[in-house]
């Protein structure tokens, strides 16, 4: 295994430094907007195949019964329905859906013979449009015997609970403990030890889009052709395809424009089950979308759901020394992704701080509910509001400022690359420099002033103060290297990009990736604008189809940018290289003496003896005999960048390996104030500062970093599944599940410092998840610091208004 | 009242971003899926189809108004404006589309329409709405992208906009 000495960095790979670069750096006008903004982009519901069909799916009514016996006569006698399914039906036609665990846990996209959780598909129908289909569906009589519900995760470890899966000798579908460092030494030389119980429910990503595909089966040739808005079409076609029943040389998927995902929608194995079953049924073209109800109720992606028992130990001084983590996580009735959110989690668990020794002891638990999948934080959102908690709180019980206990735990700049107990490495950073600009940038003073002020009136002003890490560039294999045995060795979760040079001196970039909401093409133009001299504005980008053998895993793991830099430089570089050897031979000069300036390759010191790129172009093209004899025609490249920097984990697990060591940190300062009659909690500001390695683009690293602080308000304050004592999903709207609108958002300040990573092209690291990874523990902080006059305490998110009454109650304050 | 032609199907004449539709529709079909549907105008979205998201918001007779909670046959006789009519044909971006571009007041584009809908009618009342008069009128829109902070600076803009637009014609 390497070691982070042997990592070469990037720093001699002729990156253009910065100074010298012109287009990575500034706030290229988005490339992606005029088709969204046009209403002309095409998202899979607005894909039209002629004869097709439309799904519906009748949802299970209880959170866990037995199938007695389903009659779908009325159904299929309706006119316009095409083919009614039940779950033993569709098996004939798919098969189960893949899943990453060991453990026997098998699902379908439709329930057979039992419901575990409400809303679990029972049948499907397909029919000639949406409402005729929902009729089918409402004429489909279902015969259930309904089973205890197991809703409570910690009731659901009993050995004698209710088994969710009779597979399974628990429910406790997984447990491990794993220690790194001197965890006890670290304990029991502790001066001091801080302690909290912390709960973190479910919320789901709700992007505005929900889920959804169109399949086409075409039964002569036993070929595919799927739409949809998952993000695996590159990464792992062969996967649906094999769920499909459909050779993956002759599945065909096919990207659409994406209303949002933040983590949701990279397998949806079950909308493409689903419309899959039904075009093989019928033989026509089947579009089956989620409504708002399927996304809430059934989408698989539910974020974590967790109950921790956490202990920092600290020295006299307030050296973190040790913190170990018990975790009880309700993962539903389902493991597709199996504890991969712990994986996920096992790349920063200690923050940016130099604590020694970590125990993670984690348990996986099965109950009657939607399965989790990912949602923007993977694991790690839980782990940063506990941590930051326990610092508050340490910084509470032994008397030093909450800024400089963690000023004095930070890892100092001249520590990285940085290996953390677990393994995963961190490449570069200055905590102290984020915090101490955060801290100036948001005016404490003036804010502690106004909290005073506004404390002889009655009322409650807090000031939050949290300073995360951001792991940026996931690597897959934490989604399996957990097990002792894993089932699969470790990847590299690769991102290719092909650009070609046309004859008259056009770029062309196809990315293996899908819009996503993010911005890969301006990404992509401004990295080949940079490498060539020329305006992004001429660069086009289209998104490569499963057929073309792209790598790709797309956005995930805040990954995108640094990987889409690494394929495209990659690619252009390889590129521009031939295109100096062409224009070298024609000059009748040496390569070397040749450069690419302006999108001109043109003799060094002689800038008037020079050949554009449609010169070059044109005779790669079509004038082989006027290239230099070992040159191919044609200017095409493809450029696979492979992770930059993973190691697997040692056969102990003792070290994870390197696998998430693009890190970014931030520190955010929310400015609360709270109602103690009502519990309304209110942002009245919003500071942030983010050091995300070079910047690629201001503008869109801003609007990311907004949008998940905005995330993050709605999980700090009213994002929750509510479950009742039934198991009944009391939150299956949007009238029940709230999401932060308009009116409960402040002003939100950001600012960037820069530390580039070592590891990476240009520098870049990833800053899609870092808003909604800080915000939630920022303003559990401000909500502690404006009731610190009542003595509350945070520790169980969101902080509803019930939840903020019954803590002043509880504190005995309030009137 | 409209002419029921027979127990299934209603029909409306309805004007469409300028074009005139002599229509049979059903009793339950809904504006939403009547534009994405037959008319083609895939540019309204659905987000939720029970009012809460305002994804779907489209101009009906100059009214904000979710396309999701109006039944196609009340509206005999309306004018309806969905973004499809807010470009140019040349891709020429209308003012609003053009201030949320330079604003960076969309990612992924779902809501935008129904952003944008919602924008018009507030600033054909008024091309100088405060920030909080643009959280009055879009604040039933929801976003889960952009945090609302750049939607709301694009709404003023394109207000500012249209002003200096309308002054220069005047």
């Amino acid at each position: 295994m390497s070691t982070v000495e042997d990592r070469p960095t990037t720093a001699t790979t002729g990156s253009p430094r910065e100074g010298e670069r012109r287009w990575i750096g500034r706030s290229v006008a988005r490339k992606e907007d005029p088709k969204l903004l046009a209403g002309r982009a095409t998202y899979v519901g607005d894909v039209m195949l002629p004869g097709m069909l439309y799904g519906a799916v009748l949802g299970s009514p209880h959170a866990h019964a037995r199938i007695v016996s389903i009659d779908t006569s009325a159904a299929e006698a309706i006119p316009g329905v095409a083919a009614v399914l039940t779950g033993a039906q569709a098996a004939e036609l798919v098969n189960p859906m893949p899943a990453f665990c060991a453990e026997p846990v098998p699902q379908t996209a439709v329930a057979i013979e039992r419901v575990r959780y409400p809303g679990e598909a029972v049948a499907i129908v397909a029919a000639t449009d949406r409402y005729i289909a929902e009729d089918a569906c409402a004429a489909i009589r279902v015969e259930y015997e309904v089973l205890p519900a197991v809703v409570d995760p910690e009731a659901a470890m009993a050995a004698d609970a209710t088994r969710i899966h009779e597979t399974l000798d628990s429910n406790v579908a997984f447990h491990r403990v794993l220690d790194f460092g001197d965890v006890e030494g670290d304990l029991a030389r502790a001066h001091t030890i801080v302690r909290t119980r912390a709960r973190w429910h479910r919320m789901c990503a709700s992007p505005m889009e929900t889920a959804g595909a169109v399949a086409s089966w075409n039964p002569f040739d036993k070929s595919m052709t799927v739409y949809s808005n998952s993000n695996f079409h590159n990464f792992l076609p062969w996967a649906f395809a094999g769920m499909l029943g459909v050779s993956t040389n002759r599945m065909r998927m096919i990207p659409c424009a994406v209303g949002g995902s933040f983590g949701s929608k990279h397998f949806i194995t079950k909308v493409l089950a689903i419309a899959g079953a039904l075009t093989k049924a019928t033989g026509k073209p089947v579009q089956y979308m989620e409504d708002r109800v399927d996304n809430i109720a059934a989408n698989d992606n539910v974020g974590c759901d967790r109950i921790y028992d956490a202990e920092l130990a600290l020295a006299e001084d307030g050296e973190m020394l040790g913190l170990t983590l018990k975790i009880v996580d309700d993962y539903g009735a389902y493991f597709q992704f199996a504890h991969g959110q712990h994986g996920n989690a096992m790349a920063q668990p200690t923050g940016p701080y130099r604590i020694g020794s970590l125990r993670y002891d984690v348990s996986c638990v099965l109950t009657n509910k939607v399965q989790q999948g990912f949602f923007r934080g993977a694991g790690a959102d839980p782990g940063n509001f506990v941590l930051e908690r326990l610092v508050d709180k340490a910084s509470e019980v032994m008397g030093i400022d909450r800024a400089e206990i963690r000023r004095r735990n930070f890892i100092a700049p001249e520590q990285f690359p940085f290996k953390t107990p677990p393994g995963n490495v961190y490449d570069s950073g200055n905590y102290a420099a984020v915090l101490d600009r955060a801290l100036e940038l948001a005016g404490i003073d003036d804010w502690r002033a106004e909290q005073e002020r506004m404390r002889a009136e009655g009322r409650y002003l807090g000031i939050g103060l949290a300073t995360c890490q951001e792991r940026t560039g996931y690597n897959a294999s934490e989604w399996w290297f957990l097990y002792d045995n894993p089932p699969l060795p470790a990847t590299s979760t690769p991102e290719s990009v092909k650009i070609d040079v046309d004859a008259m001196g056009g770029v062309r970039v196809e990315v293996g990736c899908p819009l996503w909401g993010n911005s890969p093409e301006t990404v992509v133009s401004q990295v080949v604008a940079e490498e060539f001299g020329i305006d992004p504005a001429d660069v086009s980008v289209t998104y490569a189809d499963s057929t073309t053998g792209a790598m790709s895993a797309g956005p995930g793991g805040s990954r995108l940018t640094i990987m889409l830099s690494g394929a495209t430089r990659g690619a252009a570089r390889t590129i521009r290289d031939k295109m100096i050897r062409i224009a070298a031979h024609a000059m009748e000069m040496d390569p070397a003496d040749v450069e690419c300036v302006d999108g001109t390759f043109r003799a060094k010191g002689a800038p008037g003896t020079s050949m554009s790129m449609a010169d070059i172009g044109m005779r790669a093209a079509l004038f082989f005999h006027s290239t230099p004899e070992d040159e191919s025609s044609g200017l095409v490249a493809v450029h696979t960048y492979d992770h930059p920097y993973s190691t697997p984990p040692s056969d102990d697990r003792k070290d994870m390996g390197a696998f998430y060591p693009m890190v970014s940190h931030a520190c955010h300062i929310p400015i609360v104030e709270v109602d103690v009659e009502t519990g309304l909690v209110t942002l009245r500001a919003y500071y942030a500062v983010n050091d995300c390695g070079t910047v690629m683009n201001p503008t869109l690293v801003e609007g990311q970093i907004v949008g998940g602080i905005v995330q993050g308000i709605g999980a700090a304050l009213m994002e929750e599944y509510r479950y009742g004592e039934d198991g009944a999903l009391d939150t299956p709207t949007f009238r029940e599940y709230l999401m932060p609108s308009m009116h409960e958002v402040p002003e939100i300040v950001v600012e960037h410092l820069e530390t580039p990573s070592p590891f990476t092209e240009y520098g870049v690291k990833g800053a899609g998840e870092g808003g909604r990874l800080v915000a939630p523990t920022a303003i559990a902080s401000a909500v502690d610091d404006a009731l610190k006059p009542l003595g509350v305490w945070v520790d169980e998110l969101p902080m509803t208004p019930e939840r903020v009454v019954n803590l002043v109650q509880g504190a005995g304050g309030g009137s | 009242m409209s002419e029921v032609v027979t127990p299934e199907k209603v029909r409306i004449r309805i004007t469409v971003n300028d074009t005139a539709h002599d229509l049979l529709v059903e009793p339950r079909t809904l504006l939403a899926d009547l534009l994405r549907g037959e008319l083609e105008l895939t540019g309204t979205h659905v987000g939720c189809e029970q009012g809460v998201c305002g994804a779907c918001t489209v101009l009906v007779d100059g009214a904000a108004t979710r396309s999701c909670l109006v039944f196609a046959a009340q509206l005999d006789g309306a004018t309806v404006r969905t973004v499809e009519s807010l470009a140019g044909a040349d891709g020429t971006l209308h003012p609003i589309q053009q201030a949320f571009h330079e604003n960076h007041g969309l990612q992924c584009g779902f809501c935008t329409p129904g952003m944008l809908m919602g924008a018009c009618e507030l600033l054909e009342r008024t091309t100088a709405p405060e920030p909080d008069d643009v959280r009055e009128a879009l604040g039933g829109n929801l976003c889960r992208c952009t945090g609302y902070q750049n939607i709301v600076k694009s709404v003023c803009a394109a207000g500012a906009a249209l002003a200096t637009e309308r002054n220069g014609q005047a």
